[in-house]
């Protein structure tokens, strides 16, 4: 694979509220390729992750991001979205009054038609996916996530379970079909039905169009979505880099052989 | 049409072009600047009234000359009442047909939509211009039922025996000094009756509209449902921008009797230099239902709470309203239940929205009456603030003077949150569609008690008010 990799983290130093935690972390994640980015609580996984969708919190000091041969450092999360990151939320808030189904909708519209600025306030007269049309893949996502039908009319994560929530974003990346997918702690606070479920969902949108980078704490997840590729993280950068096996290893001995310095076993 | 002569800027921009226009002046009569006995003598006059009504807007006057003037709510001190014109007459008579309309007139709420929506969704169309009603119809097969849907001053004039009945029962000239002063010089409004048993399945609306600079409308509105009668009546409103400031002072009675219901509705959204100074009260009794959706996005200032009577048991009220105040608005908005019977049941929702500097809050009152046993009333009050400089009060009073009986009370107060909108963002929406969405959103409960029209037509609305609200 001699072409850049789609997505590229570069050397990336961020900080939140003037404090550093990313301290230059590089990784490349391509389309079919599973990545698995683990390291224990406080490590800076999750500010990886919102830094890579955008959050205006947290603070870019140093380094790049390429997403298709771009620096996406300039961009506000809305665009990165449409040009085919996604990001499924480790706590998905809850926005009491919009149903699923109108969100979902309102998503997609946004990248199937260019946004007509409208001076008077109207929505332009063609815009994007007919209601029709739809529903009918909204209801076929849903199928495939063995979600009710009548979850499409509740109120995004308004009083959703655990399991609902997750179930939700994995369902909004079946519909928004992005090209690299980071999964934030996908597997915290599911019990193992849940768990089989969203990875299954997972494992039916994965192939060569899209890469993923599952961030977890524990190696459970990795029984049900095998990774390529597994990152160790440490202290606002990666450590250790290696196969499958590696996720193993860090499930029998802990965190600490990482730490402390001292080479895997199975190398 | 001319254009508006000061736009007010920013968010309302697009009121100015839809709404914020006027004609030229109009009218048949109009009566000089200020407030007098001559001036209500003058218009009671003109109106051909019975002399009973003459003696009652008289001594509305002194009523009103000797309340002081509300020292709570918003900043009334810039209202200059001898600076107000309290009557302008638009045409001669009301039309039933819109050929006959004034053109100018006519043009005006075709180009609000009126007449189409009667056409569409209505059974009946009221259009107020100034201080009169210029067009009055109701459907044939309604008006075969007995169903009265009339201006009030026509009620006043053919059923003078009914309307008399009811009349300032609801709300006396005393209640307070813009009840009083509506009662002095009163003019237009609806009026409805709905004979026993009969349900007006298709709502009846009346829409009102200020044309004349420095004027003041005071519509009278009296609804009488009889025992197990229903009604949904809708109102909208709006006003030329004007540089100088315009008085809104309706009061509107409601009379629901044994096993009716009666929903009114009120989409306001006057220009932003109209003071809105509204008594809206409706008595419920037995197993009656009475419910207001209250939407206020227009207005400088509305002090406003739609209240209902609980008077027998088994009789039912709601009051969910939308206060939304942008730029230079305040909305005073709230709401009162007070349970007059025992076994009697109210809801309030309020929702508030301030953005810009505007200020919306929730001023309500819920009051259960010694021996009103078995009353449950919830209040449920939550604001959404949408930036530093805007503010959002809750005065919630409760007056419960008795022991058994269920009250319940949540307020909360949120600003759109970064987590929200990094939410939404972060699936492709922009951040103002983002930020539009969570407002309808958080509206919502209250919008979906709409009917479908209204629904789109007040999402619409928010919209035009959250336009380049988010940086």
């Amino acid at each position: 694979m001699s072409q850049t990799a789609d997505l590229v983290v570069k050397d990336l130093c961020v900080a939140v509220e003037g404090k550093q935690i990313l301290k230059g972390l590089s990784l490349e994640v391509r389309k079919g390729e599973v990545h698995a980015l683990m390291g224990p609580n406080g490590s800076g996984k999750s500010t990886l992750a919102n830094t890579l969708m955008g959050h205006p919190r947290y603070e870019v000091t140093g380094g790049d991001v390429l997403f298709k041969g771009r620096s996406i450092l300039g961009l506000e999360s809305d665009a990165r979205s449409r040009l085919g990151l996604f990001l499924a939320f480790q706590y998905p808030v809850a926005i009491p009054g919009v149903t699923v189904s109108n969100f979902l909708r309102t998503a997609l519209n946004a990248r199937l038609a260019p946004r007509v600025a409208a001076t008077d306030g109207s929505m332009p007269a063609k815009r994007g996916i007919a209601p029709k049309e739809f529903r009918a893949l909204l209801r076929e996502h849903m199928a495939l996530l063995q979600m009710d039908e009548s979850f499409a009319l509740r109120y995004l994560n308004d009083g959703f379970s655990g399991g609902e929530k997750k179930r939700t974003e994995i369902l909004q990346m079946a519909m928004l079909k992005p090209e690299i997918a980071i999964m934030d702690e996908t597997d915290s606070g599911l019990d193992i039905d849940a768990l089989r479920i969203v990875s299954g969902g997972v494992n039916a949108l994965s192939g060569p169009n899209l890469g993923v980078l599952v961030i977890t704490h524990y190696q459970r997840i990795l029984d049900y979505i095998k990774p390529h590729f597994v990152h160790v993280m440490l202290d606002g950068r990666i450590t250790l880099s290696g196969g499958p096996e590696l996720a193993l290893e860090l499930e029998s001995r802990g965190y600490d052989f990482v730490r402390e310095g001292k080479e895997p076993a199975t190398r | 049409m001319t254009a508006s002569e000061n736009p007010t800027g920013g968010i309302r921009d697009s009121y100015a072009e839809k709404y914020g226009f006027h004609d030229a002046d109009q009218f048949v009569f109009k009566a000089r600047k200020g407030l007098d006995a001559g001036i209500v003598q003058g218009i009671s006059q003109m109106k051909g009234e019975p002399a009973w009504m003459l003696e009652f807007r008289l001594k509305a006057l002194e009523t009103f000359r000797r309340k002081p003037m509300p020292m709570w709510g918003g900043d009334l001190m810039q209202i200059d009442f001898d600076d107000i014109f309290y009557y302008v007459k638009p045409t001669e008579q009301e039309a039933k047909s819109w050929e006959d309309v004034p053109a100018d007139m006519k043009r005006t709420f075709d180009r609000l939509g009126i007449p189409e929506a009667e056409q569409k969704f209505l059974s009946g169309v009221g259009a107020q211009y100034d201080s009169e009603v210029v067009y009055h119809k109701i459907k044939e097969n309604l008006e075969k039922l007995g169903v009265l849907f009339l201006s009030t001053d026509h009620a006043l004039r053919d059923h003078e025996e009914l309307f008399r009945r009811y009349f300032g029962t609801v709300i006396p000239p005393t209640d307070n000094k813009f009840a009083a002063l509506n009662s002095a010089v009163w003019s237009g409004g609806s009026f409805i009756y709905v004979p026993k048993g009969v349900r007006v399945d298709v709502p009846l609306q009346a829409y009102f509209r200020i044309n004349t600079k420095d004027m003041g409308q005071f519509e009278r509105t009296l609804i009488i449902v009889d025992e197990g009668a229903f009604v949904h009546y809708i109102e909208g409103c709006t006003a030329p921008t004007y540089s100088s400031d315009s008085l809104h002072s309706a009061v509107v009675e409601i009379v629901v009797k044994a096993g009716g219901r009666c929903r009114y509705t009120t989409i306001q959204n006057w220009s932003n230099n109209v003071y809105n100074l509204v008594t809206k009260r409706a008595a419920a009794y037995r197993d009656a239902t009475m419910e207001w959706v209250d939407g206020n996005l227009g207005s400088k200032l509305t002090m406003k709470y739609p209240a209902i009577y609980l008077m027998e048991p088994g009789a039912h009220g709601e009051v969910l309203s939308i206060a939304f105040a942008g730029k230079g608005q305040h909305q005073d908005a709230g709401a009162k239940a007070v349970h007059v019977a025992p076994h009697t049941t109210s809801k309030i929702v309020s929702k508030s929205i301030s953005k810009d500097g505007g200020r919306a809050g929730y001023r309500g009152l819920v009051k259960v009456a010694k021996g009103a046993v078995g009353c449950r009333s919830t209040v449920n009050c939550d604001a959404l603030i949408l930036d530093e400089a805007s503010r959002s009060d809750t005065y919630p009073t409760m007056e419960i003077e008795e022991d058994q009986v269920s009250i319940g009370h949540e307020a909360t107060v949120s600003k759109i949150g970064d987590e929200q909108l990094f939410y939404l963002t972060s699936r492709g929406v922009p951040k103002d569609e983002a930020a539009a969405m969570i407002v309808a959103g958080f509206i919502e409960p209250v919008v979906k008690e709409l009917p479908m029209e209204y629904a789109v037509e007040m999402n619409r609305l928010i919209q035009l008010q959250m336009e380049g609200s988010v940086g």
